[in-house]
Parts: structure tokens; C-alpha cells; sequence
């Protein structure tokens, strides 16, 4: 009677308003029996990290689609450590140059999801690498 | 109690974001050995003011209550808000979007916001929600905003769960009104017109006016006239005049009642309580019976036509229970 | 009345037509259709073969006429591109003005013929470089602009009195905007000499791009600000580019692309005569921005109903006199949403049909994608590429040779006719609502887009639709794509720059300037003249942008799936 179900985040840290990718990816997690917390557009990352605790998410799915990954990607990252709530798991997905997914990944974030990835592929991925937190 | 437990509690009545979240996720995946905390923490919990905000969806209560963030932390206050949306009966998914609107306070520590699903559970509030309110309880907030899904008949169920319901509708609904549900009219205790800048604003007010005096089981029960507010949500109009008419019906209480703790109101006791029993009994009624194969059986032969469903329920509620 | 089939034919070839498709199921009997569904990327459904039945009441008068002549279906000026090709204007903008400067005479001296600015996240919210939120953002995705001294330095060398300048802006359009005529007369050039286009479209922001600031109300003030002070002051300016091309990105189908865009005209046309303009002052300045996607035929008809949709509208329900005002002009993009990040070098090829399907379909100016644009900005390589691209079309295909070459086409014109009547039937559907305005409160135009985009991507997932490269003929090795690199260090360049700035200026001059547009703003009036005023005495960005926000608050996402 008490499984756990998946709960995740969905995020648009920065400035960027394309969100088309986003929403699509919130409906096929709710199609996938997730529970999605939407952020909204236009978050910090402090807005977002502070969230996701709230909320007590497993995962934080990152959307940027105007090239400031760079940036806050990282800042999430460094958010999440200072909180000691590195367990979230942290994966994006956008406009990313493959050049930055080995540093991006370094830093923690456990995958990125590349324009034209099917739906069930990320909602596979999430199933097979993302766990309800033990009781 | 053991350690970790007495370590939990000691950490929500302080109020630390991450063990509150946790407990509230624990209490939402009914993980065991979560009644034991909620006994514990009982204690500490009826002093928070709580408030639902129900009505159809499209109505602006996510705006509403962010505003009411606001002009409540304006008055010194610390706010928990709980926002429920419907659970996907397909997939079992949600989408918890109520939480967008009111990203602006997530920053501050005197707010909590949390969202939650239906799952699966009429009513739009679940034993779930009811203990999240007593851990932000606990945690001391001052007022507690609960927005429900609003779905029809289903609103009732905030009455058992709040001290103060308000019903949101927005001009044009008159005829939805009438066709809609004297389940709402019974339910509210303030009844707000948002978006009343909209064309039918004052239509509206006279439709309501006139079902809510028609409400005579209501008016012999209880002698508290449900006011009828304008308001103008996205522009912050009408926003702080609610949160005094909510002042007023707290005084109210506190004159009807002499305490404003939820649980000194006998007949808002006996509904929560029901309604524990009911989820309890069932869930472990249910649990045997699926266990025991019981339940798949019964439903095969009901199926092949070889009983009838009412013999069939007779057979095994005599089997387990009397 | 010059119907262009005789009621006679049409037995014959139904006849004839019959006894085909009786061949073609014994055909099928063997083996099927290629496909189960041939549809074009909005999810229509496209017959087999189109023959004069499918148009029967076609009146070449009536319903196709000559270009330049109502109703405007094959073209909205009379000798269209035989009298002069179409702008060929590339979106541009990286880093600093320098920067953008630099790509700015590489692409003129390639042979562009209209300039078009891309701005960075910050400048397009109404941010400064120096705002804590444009962290990371500054110049990312276009220019970098905090002050006039960077509109100064992004123009510098380009002559902007003979050259139109097209800024796709919107929020803060009005402050851009001020400061562009301001580097201009700072340079000389009065105002009544400038050419060009803000983008200045908030609606659509509402509904699909969402880089918004300000609530809806107040937003459409600010635009009819613009309207009015262009229709006095800057003759030759468009001051809004209705624009479809981001509803189509965000997912939309052809036909809502169609739709919304034409619906949000309406709204602003409206507007602009509440305020007590005369339609045939402002009309003729309104422009229009379409998005070119993958589907050829769809597309071109797409534009052929755009342009007799929109004189209609203007003729008879808004009464406009001047023939001007009927004319739909509009500016194309190629389809960013179409381009993928497998095989890149794939994107030439459909970007190619998009610029060809914009020309056939009359555009007044085009931007052609460049093959990198989903991994990164434009490398000046790649750009280039996208700029030949047009020149091919126009000086060696021969499709500009004669004018609407497909006019006539069976089903060319069947689909101009049906994709006309469905877009009025969702126009219907709005005006039902109250208007653009209401329908955007109500969310209606959010949740088609969202439920559209979604179908799309079900299909493609479930391979009922192919994305080459993608989901069909993928390669294990990709080739690698070179990819732009944004200097880091720009960013603390252009804020120290910022900085200097707001120390060598008059602080009390600022001060009296931004109250002023305060002024203006609680008053309800005119802002634009008191922008200029201000931007010349080098308010930023921001700072003005900041007093609106204070005036009319912010909008926050309604958050729709």
C-alpha cells in the first residue's frame, strides 16, 4: 500500500522564456505516473534549489535554451552541496554543445537530454536512474 | 519513542525546510511508523489558523492566495501553504502547477509551500493534507492557506478541515452557479467574486446573494451570514479587505465556540475522525482481502456471472469483519 | 466575375477521376499506400491528387486577382520581385556592440540587404549587464545593450539612413527604440529618415515566446505609445511586427500560427482606434513576421491566406480606406524548430526548402537559419552559408522570374482556400471570447499551442513521423560541427563599461528623466519623446524599465500544460 512515488522537477533557471521543451516533458512525466512540480519561468537558482527542498523532489530537470548553462547549471550544483541536498538528482536538457557535456557531468549533473531524445527514452532514463528516497 | 524519531520532531518544531518536507513526503507515501511521529507531534499542533480556498479551476485561487502570502507576511505573520491539484486517474501522474504563482515567496523563510497530488482520492483533501497541516502546525505557522482542486461536489470536504472556507467564483458564472452545486453554497464561509473588474461582477453578487439566503438548512444551523466580496486578484484589490473579513469570522468562532482550535469544534471532530476510521478500516479491510486473493476471486466469479455482486459482499464482509 | 472553370467539366473529370481510383484500389489490393496517414507537419491530412474539382468555385477576380490589387493572394506589391528581390536580412547579434558590429559589415559585405539585431536575455527582459540576473546571460543569445553608447557602437560604419534596421524586441521596445533614434540624431540623421521595424509584438509573448515584464493591459499601452509616436515622428518605421514566427515554435500548427497572429492584429488594430488613431494612419505600418517550416505546400499556402485574410479584415471589418492599410507585408524566418542537432549539416538542406516555400509564397524580407543554430549562435561560416542560400535562390533558380508561380496550382489554391476558412473559423472562436486580450486570460491560445506541440511529439516518438537524422537514417558518428564560442571575459568587460558610464553622467539629469517618464506613465501619456530625452542623457536600460515595472507591476508565468 505505500509505494513511493516519483516526484521531480521541472525548472527554467535564467532569463529564458522557451519553455516549449519543458512543458512537453512535464506531461510525459505525468503521463509516466511521475508527480511534476512546475517552477515557472525566469528562476535563480536559489529560487529553484530552495524549491526542490520544499517540495522534497528526487530529481531537478534543468531547461536552457539560451546558451547560459554555463552558468547556472553549476551555480545548482554548488546550491544543492551548500544545502546538503546532493542526493537530488540533477540532469538538463536544451541547447548544449556536446563540448560542455563532460564538464557539466563532472560537476554532477548526472545526464543531458539533447534536442530530437524521444520522450520514453527520458522517462526511461528517470525510472532506471532516479529512486524514491528510501523510507 | 526512538532517536531518530524524537530527532525529527525536534527538528519540524523548529521549523528546518528539509525534515518538514521529508515528513510530509513520508506522510503522502504512507511509509509505516509515520502514525507514531504524527502521535507525537500532536501535541504541539492547534494553533494555526486555517484557511481553504476552494472553486472551479480557472478561478484565480493560486493568484488569490499568493497575495494573501503577501499581505499576510505584510501583517507579521508566517504562512504554510498547501496546494493540491488532481492526480491523473490514467497514469497516476501530476502535474503541480499551482506553485508558479506564487514562486515570489519561496525565498522567504517565514513562507513553506507545498504541493500535493489527489492521488487517486476524492474529495480533493485527503488524510495526507490533514496531516500536513498539523506538521506546518507544528512547525508554528501562524496560518495555514490550503488551495483544493475544486472540482464539484468535492469541495465539501474543506469544511472538515479548515476554520475559515472561502469559495472563489468570477462573473459569468451564474448559470454554473445554479447548475453547480449546493454543496458550494453550504460550504462557504466567505464567498469571494475574483476578476470582478469582468463584465456580470454585480450579476454575479445578486445570484449568489439570493441562493445564499435561500440556504435555509444553513441559516438554521448556524447564524454566521457568509459575505460576499469583490475582488481583483492580480491587481491586489479587495485582497487585505479579505484577509480582515477572515479576522472577523475567527472572531466569530472564538465568540461561538470560546476556543478557536479546530479540534474544540465537536462536530469537526467527529467528521476528521470518521474519516480516519473510514481510510483505516478500509485500507486494512482492503489490504486482506488483496493479500488473500480474496478480492480477484470474488471479482472473477462476479464476472463469469456465477454470483451476484451483493451476495458477494455479504460473503465477504462475514467473512472479516461481522 | 471570372470563374475559372466552366460548370461543364466538372462530369467529366469526376468521371474520369472515378474510374482512376478504381485502378488505384486494385493497385492497393497488392500492396498499400507507402503510408498509412500523409500529413504535413500541423497533422493535416493531404489527398492523393488535387484536380479543378477541389476548386470549383474558384473566381480568378474574386478570390486570386494581380498583385498589388485586392484581394493581394498572389503578392502585395504590383511588381513584387521583378520590381526588387526581397530583404535579404540576417538575424544577428553576439557579445558586445563591438562584436556585433563586426558580424554586422561581414554580412552586409556578403551581400545583405537589411540589417536585424538579436539582443542577449538580459537586454530582452529589461535588465542591465550589471543586474545580478544577468549572470551567465550577457551576450549569450544577441547583443548585449545597457545604454545608447552601445546602440552608437553596434551601428557604427553602417548607414542607417539608407538602410532599414530590423530589432527584435519587445518588452523593452519602446526604451530600444528611443535609443536607436537617439544614436541616429546623435549621428545627425533626423528621426523622419529612419527605416525599419521593432518587433514590439507583447501579445505574442503572452501566448508562446514569454519574455514578458509587464501585465497585458499596460503592455499594449506601451506598443500603441509606439504606434502613435511612429505614425507622427517616424514615418518610414514599422512599429509592430505582428509576429506568428515564435507560436509556431512554441508548437503551434500552421493554421493557429495563422490565426493567433492575424487575431492579435485585430487586437492591436483595435487598440490603436481606441485610442483614437485612424486606422489608415497606423495600418499601413503594420508589418508582419511568419515562420517558414518544413512543409512546403503547406506553408506557401499558409502565406497566399494570410495575405487575403488580412485585406479582407481590413476592408471590411475595420473600414479602412487607404489601400495601403489592406496590405499584409511581412518578413519570414526559416524554421528554428525544424533544425536538428544530428547531422547538422542536414539543417542547409531544409533550411533551403523553407527560403524557397518563403519566396514562392511572397515574403517581403527573409532570414535564413544557419546549420549550427541548434548548438549554438551562428559561426560567420555558417551564416554565410545561410546567406548564399537566398542569393542562390534569387539569382539562380529562376523562381523569382515571374510573379506567384504556383497561383493556379489545384492544390495550392485548395489548401490557400481551406487553411483561409479554418483560420476565420479559430478568429470566430476568439472574437466569441471577447478578443485576443480575454482568450489570453482564459488561456485558450496556451493550451492549443501546449496540446499541439505535445501531439507533435507523441508522433514523432511513436515513428508515425520522421525527423531525419533523428529518428531515420541516424549515424552512430556524428561529423563534428565547429561551434561559436562566447568570450567569458566580455561579461565583466561590459559592466565595467556600464559602470564608467553611470559615473560620468549627469546623475541629476537622470534623476529628473526617469521622473518624467514616471510621469508620463501614471498620467497615461505619450512616453516615447520623454525616452529619448532620457536615453540621450544615457538612462539605462534598466532604469527605465525598472520605473514601468514600478508604475504597472510585473507578470508572472500562468504556468499552462
Amino acid at each position: 500500500m505505500s509505494q513511493r512515488r516519483i516526484r521531480v522537477m521541472v525548472a527554467k533557471p535564467g532569463l529564458d522564456g522557451h519553455d516549449r521543451g519543458a512543458r512537453v516533458i512535464a506531461r510525459a512525466f505525468r503521463d509516466a505516473g511521475f508527480e511534476v512540480v512546475y517552477t515557472g519561468l525566469h528562476q535563480t537558482p536559489e529560487e529553484i534549489v530552495e524549491a526542490a527542498i520544499q517540495e522534497d523532489v528526487d530529481m531537478i530537470g534543468l531547461s536552457s535554451l539560451a546558451g547560459a548553462h554555463r552558468f547556472l547549471f553549476p551555480r545548482v550544483m554548488e546550491l544543492l552541496k551548500e544545502r546538503g541536498v546532493e542526493d537530488i538528482v540533477v540532469c538538463g536538457g536544451g541547447i548544449i554543445p556536446d563540448d560542455d557535456i563532460p564538464k557539466l557531468k563532472a560537476m554532477g549533473v548526472k545526464e543531458i537530454f539533447t534536442p530530437g531524445t524521444p520522450l520514453h527514452k527520458i522517462v526511461e532514463w528517470v525510472k532506471e536512474n532516479v529512486k524514491p528516497r528510501e523510507a | 519513542m526512538s532517536k531518530a524519531h524524537k530527532e525529527i520532531i525536534q527538528k519540524v518544531l523548529e521549523g528546518d525546510t528539509r525534515t518538514v518536507a521529508r515528513l510530509i513526503r513520508d506522510i503522502d507515501d504512507n511509509i509505516p511508523g509515520i502514525r507514531q511521529v504524527l502521535k507525537e507531534l500532536y501535541p504541539y499542533t492547534g494553533n494555526a489558523y486555517v484557511v481553504g480556498i476552494t472553486g472551479a479551476p480557472g478561478v484565480g485561487k493560486s493568484t488569490l492566495v499568493d497575495q494573501m502570502i503577501l499581505h499576510l507576511r505584510k501583517r507579521g505573520r508566517t504562512v504554510g501553504v498547501l496546494a493540491v491539484d488532481p492526480t491523473s486517474p490514467f497514469t497516476g501522474g501530476a502535474i503541480l502547477g499551482d506553485r508558479v504563482r506564487m514562486q515570489r515567496h519561496s525565498m522567504d523563510k517565514g513562507v513553506f509551500i507545498r504541493s500535493m497530488a489527489t492521488r487517486g482520492q476524492f474529495g480533493g483533501i485527503t488524510q495526507a493534507t490533514r496531516s500536513a497541516i498539523d506538521v506546518l502546525d507544528a512547525t508554528g505557522k501562524d496560518y495555514i492557506l490550503v488551495e483544493t482542486v475544486g472540482v464539484g461536489q468535492d469541495e465539501v470536504d474543506i469544511v472538515k478541515t479548515a476554520h475559515t472556507t472561502i469559495v472563489v467564483v468570477i462573473p459569468g458564472m451564474g448559470d454554473d452557479i445554479q447548475a453547480i452545486k449546493a454543496g458550494i453554497l453550504e460550504v462557504g464561509d466567505i464567498f469571494v467574486i475574483n476578476k470582478a473588474d469582468r463584465e456580470g461582477a454585480d450579476r454575479t453578487l445578486m445570484d449568489l446573494r439570493m441562493m445564499l439566503e435561500m440556504e435555509t438548512d444553513r441559516t438554521q444551523r448556524d447564524d454566521w451570514k457568509p459575505p460576499i466580496l469583490k475582488v481583483q486578484a492580480v491587481f491586489d484589490i479587495g485582497v487585505s479587505e479579505l484577509l480582515d473579513t477572515i479576522e472577523e469570522h475567527r472572531q466569530y468562532l472564538l465568540r461561538k465556540y470560546g476556543d478557536v482550535k479546530l479540534r474544540s469544534n465537536p462536530a469537526r471532530v467527529k467528521e476528521s475522525l470518521i474519516q480516519m476510521l473510514k481510510d483505516r478500516l478500509f485500507e486494512s479491510f482492503l489490504g486482506k482481502i488483496t493479500k488473500s486473493g480474496e478480492l480477484d476471486d470474488t471479482v472473477l466469479r462476479i464476472s463469469k456471472g456465477e454470483i451476484d455482486p451483493y451476495s458477494a459482499c455479504d460473503n465477504l464482509l462475514k467473512e472479516h469483519v461481522v | 466575375m471570372a470563374k475559372v472553370f466552366n460548370d461543364s467539366v466538372f462530369k467529366d473529370i469526376d468521371e474520369a477521376k472515378r474510374k482512376w481510383e478504381a485502378k488505384l484500389e486494385r493497385i492497393f489490393q497488392e500492396a498499400p499506400e507507402r503510408l498509412k496517414r500523409f500529413i504535413t507537419v500541423s497533422d493535416r491530412e493531404i489527398n492523393r491528387i488535387y484536380t479543378p474539382l477541389d476548386v470549383k468555385e474558384l473566381d480568378y477576380n474574386r478570390d486570386l486577382g494581380f498583385p498589388g490589387e485586392y484581394p493581394y493572394t498572389r503578392g502585395v506589391q504590383p511588381s513584387m520581385y521583378r520590381g526588387r528581390l526581397w530583404t535579404m536580412r540576417m538575424f544577428a547579434g553576439l557579445g558586445t556592440a563591438k562584436d556585433t558590429n563586426r558580424r554586422f559589415h561581414l554580412l552586409v559585405n556578403a551581400g545583405q540587404t537589411g540589417l536585424s539585431v538579436a539582443f542577449d536575455m538580459p537586454t530582452l527582459m529589461g535588465y542591465d549587464s550589471d543586474s545580478p540576473r544577468s549572470r551567465g546571460e550577457i551576450g549569450r543569445c544577441g547583443v548585449a545593450i545597457d545604454t545608447v553608447k552601445d546602440m552608437e557602437e553596434l551601428f557604427e560604419g553602417l548607414p542607417v539612413d539608407r538602410l532599414t534596421t530590423s530589432m527584435t524586441i519587445n518588452p523593452p521596445a519602446s526604451v530600444i527604440w528611443a535609443m536607436y533614434i537617439a544614436a541616429a540624431e546623435n549621428r545627425g540623421i533626423p528621426r523622419k529618415l529612419l527605416g525599419g521595424t521593432i518587433q514590439n509584438d507583447m501579445l505574442k509573448e503572452f501566448i508562446a515566446q514569454k519574455t514578458f515584464m509587464l501585465p497585458p493591459i499596460p503592455s499594449v499601452k506601451l506598443i500603441i505609445d509606439t504606434v502613435e509616436f511612429g505614425t507622427k515622428q517616424v514615418p518610414k518605421w514599422n512599429t509592430i511586427s505582428i509576429s506568428g514566427y515564435h507560436i509556431r515554435e512554441a508548437g503551434s500548427t500552421a493554421v493557429q500560427e495563422l490565426a493567433f497572429t492575424l487575431a492579435d492584429g485585430i487586437a492591436y488594430t483595435q487598440a490603436a482606434i481606441e485610442r483614437g488613431l485612424d486606422v489608415d494612419d497606423f495600418a499601413p505600418r503594420f508589418s508582419f513576421f511568419f515562420n517558414s517550416h518544413i512543409d512546403f505546400f503547406e506553408e506557401i499556402a499558409k502565406f497566399r491566406a494570410a495575405r487575403r485574410m488580412w485585406a479582407k479584415i481590413m476592408r471590411e471589418r475595420f473600414k479602412a480606406k487607404n489601400p495601403r492599410s489592406w496590405w499584409l507585408r511581412f518578413h519570414t524566418q526559416t524554421a528554428g524548430c525544424s533544425l536538428t542537432a544530428q547531422q547538422p549539416y542536414n539543417n542547409i538542406v531544409r533550411t533551403t526548402l523553407e527560403a524557397l516555400a518563403a519566396v514562392l509564397g511572397g515574403t517581403q524580407s527573409l532570414h535564413t537559419n544557419s546549420l549550427d543554430e541548434v548548438l549554438a549562435l551562428p559561426t560567420e561560416e555558417a551564416a554565410t552559408i545561410a546567406l548564399r542560400t537566398q542569393q542562390i535562390i534569387a539569382e539562380e533558380s529562376g523562381v523569382a522570374n515571374t510573379i506567384d508561380p504556383l497561383g493556379g496550382s489545384y492544390f495550392v489554391e485548395a489548401l490557400t482556400n481551406k487553411m483561409e476558412e479554418e483560420a476565420f473559423e479559430i478568429i470566430q472562436k476568439i472574437d466569441d471570447m471577447g478578443g485576443m486580450l480575454a482568450a489570453i486570460e482564459k488561456h485558450y491560445p496556451q493550451q492549443e499551442i501546449a496540446d499541439s506541440a505535445y501531439k507533435y511529439q507523441l508522433q514523432l516518438d511513436s515513428g508515425e513521423r520522421t525527423l531525419v537524422g533523428v529518428n531515420k537514417y541516424v549515424m552512430e558518428e556524428e561529423i563534428p560541427v565547429e561551434i561559436l564560442e562566447i568570450d567569458e571575459e566580455l561579461e565583466r568587460i561590459q559592466i565595467e563599461k556600464l559602470w564608467r558610464i553611470k559615473e560620468e553622467r549627469d546623475q541629476g539629469k537622470v534623476k529628473e528623466c526617469l521622473e518624467k517618464v514616471g510621469e508620463a506613465c501614471f498620467k497615461d501619456e505619450n512616453v516615447m519623446e520623454h525616452l529619448i530625452e532620457a536615453v540621450k542623457n544615457y538612462c539605462t536600460l534598466q532604469e527605465l524599465c525598472d520605473v514601468y515595472r514600478s508604475v504597472y507591476g510585473t507578470y508572472r508565468d500562468p504556468g499552462i500544460f
